[in-house]
């Protein structure tokens, strides 16, 4: 049977058929079922309300909002500088990112270059957050279909970078390593190694949650045909990310709008065919071998220099300077507390985080803090597409269709 | 100026108000009224063809006669270009007609410049809070005339209080 057919028949009597008649009359009714905002698969707080027809779902009315903070309102208060651990708590899995991904916006709006170096090590902990994001996505969304083993193989290794991330930066999730115009710090040798040791160790374990999940019956069977969705749908609902390019739309910011030290590396970007969770979930096991070969060039190519663009009205100054020179300590005091005076003008820049494209849109009126912030958060985005995409499957399947998604309340509710 | 703006000026030389070019981001500012024919055009004009919705804005300008601003950015994925469609409701009718017709991805992103702004999308088909409470009355917080703090709302909450 079709897939189209499965999803509308298996539930309908046919009125033409000679035995209707002599089948006695069932009374049904559309139940309405609440699922969440406190259940474990939902990554967070969110509620869906599920009108059923039996176990299929008819309808679904997702209900947002439960970690909404206001981060957009907060971020007029503040100056360019003080709106960076904000970020973190957007999508606090992959903070790196969104820190990466607001820094290039006002990094836009400043018009500032930055020197190779920043380049690479921020291209090079960028796809080390993107490996941690698909580890964490595959360990969640296994575990949530009934796969427990992988979780705790995922999580080993990530593991291990958000202690590498703890040696970079003293934070393990909320990292604000990134800053307007550079990083804030260099990597120490012992940094160097162990990201070399980890390249060496990680890809014959990409090949041990493969094995887990590439014959596992369950699986299959729950995520092929499960949330498909076709290429014209997905772009006119602006889905991004894998959720995208599961559907054969080739749509990578980092080859579309080639930014950082992408355009210096060689990496491809893996796109499905049928559109379904099983296609997504193989883009993104692709993708964290690409970002292997990525960290592998970006560590081969860097050459010592600077880590931090040379605009003294815009960027802070060297930290170590900052204790012992008076004039660094009030630049840096002033640059916090009063802002760099940024041009009249608004920009969009969007960067592909993970989970999608992540775009800030800024609005200046010129002084240090932003008139308006909007952040066009992937996670929101998609959890737009929910009920077009949930219709038709079992209950059990929507818990497939938030983790198709890689979702992640803070980013989606803000 | 650039061929886009050119072209869209040529179609709709009422409706345009102006284009601006700035750090490479195209924008372009029409009418109220011309708003969904300007979109409609944009999204099936094959030389144009934006078939993907990036993000719903809205910017609050309280000193200007026609107060908020409502932003449109699409992107086209085969041509590779990024248009920014902005328009300007003033405040006693702010009512601008939804996008959903063309973009599917309109319908949430427009209920979020409802909930933060309060501008109403005309034939949007489920138009409610979409962040905040359904049950919410102090207005819309991303106005700038919104205190940060809220005001008084919360203040109520028993538990907040509760020494226990």
């Amino acid at each position: 049977m079709k897939l189209e057919d499965q999803r509308t028949t298996v539930y309908k009597v046919d009125p033409n058929h000679p035995e209707t008649e002599s089948l006695p009359t069932l009374r049904t009714e559309e139940l309405l079922l609440n699922m969440g905002p406190q259940h474990p698969s939902t990554h967070g707080v969110l509620k869906v309300i599920l009108a059923l027809e039996g176990e299929r779902i008819v309808k679904s009315t997702p209900g947002l909002g439960f970690l909404h903070r206001g981060v957009e309102k907060l971020a007029e208060g503040g100056t360019y500088h003080q709106f960076i651990p904000h970020t973190d708590r957007l999508d606090y899995v992959c903070a790196m990112y969104n820190n990466f991904a607001y820094c290039r916006a006002v990094e836009k709006l400043m018009d500032i270059t930055l020197p190779d170096r920043a380049e690479y090590l921020r291209t090079l902990v960028a796809e080390v957050q993107r490996i941690i994001g698909h580890l964490f996505w595959l360990g969640t969304q296994a575990l949530d279909i009934g796969a427990m083993t992988v979780f705790f193989y995922t999580f080993r290794d990530r593991e291990i970078l958000l202690d590498w991330f703890d040696e970079l930066c003293g934070a393990r999730l909320t990292t604000s390593w990134y800053r307007i115009g550079g990083v804030e710090r260099d990597f120490t040798p012992s940094l160097t190694e162990k990201v070399q040791k980890f390249l060496d160790y990680f890809p014959p374990k990409i090949e041990e949650y493969v094995v887990f999940l590439e014959k596992n019956r369950i699986w299959l069977a729950r995520t092929r045909g499960v949330a498909v969705i076709s290429a014209e749908d997905a772009l006119s609902f602006g889905l991004s990310g894998p959720t995208l390019r599961g559907s054969g739309v080739d749509y990578d910011l980092r080859k579309y709008e080639p930014y950082s030290a992408y355009p210096k590396c060689e990496f491809s970007v893996p796109v499905g065919k049928n559109g379904d969770t099983y296609d997504r979930y193989w883009i993104r096991i692709e993708e964290m071998r690409e970002s292997v070969k990525i960290v592998q060039q970006c560590l081969n190519q860097m050459e010592p220099g600077p880590i931090m663009a040379d605009v003294p009205s815009v960027t802070l100054p060297p930290k170590d300077r900052v204790f012992t020179n008076l004039e660094s300590m009030i630049q840096q005091f002033k640059l916090f507390s009063q802002g760099f005076d940024a041009p009249a003008g608004e920009i969009y820049c969007g960067t592909e985080a993970h989970k999608g494209e992540l775009g800030f849109y800024i609005v200046s009126t010129g002084g240090g803090r932003p008139y308006r912030l909007k952040i066009r958060a992937p996670s929101f985005i998609h959890m737009g597409a929910f009920d077009f995409m949930s219709k038709g499957y079992m209950i059990a399947d929507a818990v497939t269709i938030f983790g198709t998604y890689d979702i992640v309340m803070g980013e989606c509710d803000r | 100026m650039h061929p886009i703006a050119e072209k869209i000026q040529s179609r709709f030389p009422e409706g345009f108000v102006g284009a601006n070019e700035w750090r490479g981001d195209l924008a372009i500012t029409v009418k109220r009224e011309a708003l969904h024919d300007v979109c409609s055009y944009i999204r099936k004009d094959p030389d144009l063809d934006c078939d993907y919705m990036v993000h719903v804005s809205s910017v609050d300008w309280p000193d200007d006669e026609e107060r908020f601003e409502v932003v449109y950015e699409v992107y086209s994925i085969r041509k590779r270009h990024r248009i920014r469609i902005k328009t300007r409701v003033p405040e006693h009718d702010c009512l601008v007609d939804s996008m959903t017709d063309l973009w599917m991805g309109a319908d949430f992103m427009e209920r979020e410049v409802f909930d933060m702004m309060g501008i109403r999308f005309n034939r949007h088909p489920d138009l409610r809070r979409i962040l905040m409470p359904d049950d919410y009355t102090e207005g819309y917080p991303l106005r700038k005339d919104f205190p940060v703090q809220g005001k008084g709302w919360r203040d109520t909450f028993d538990f907040l209080n509760d020494p226990t």
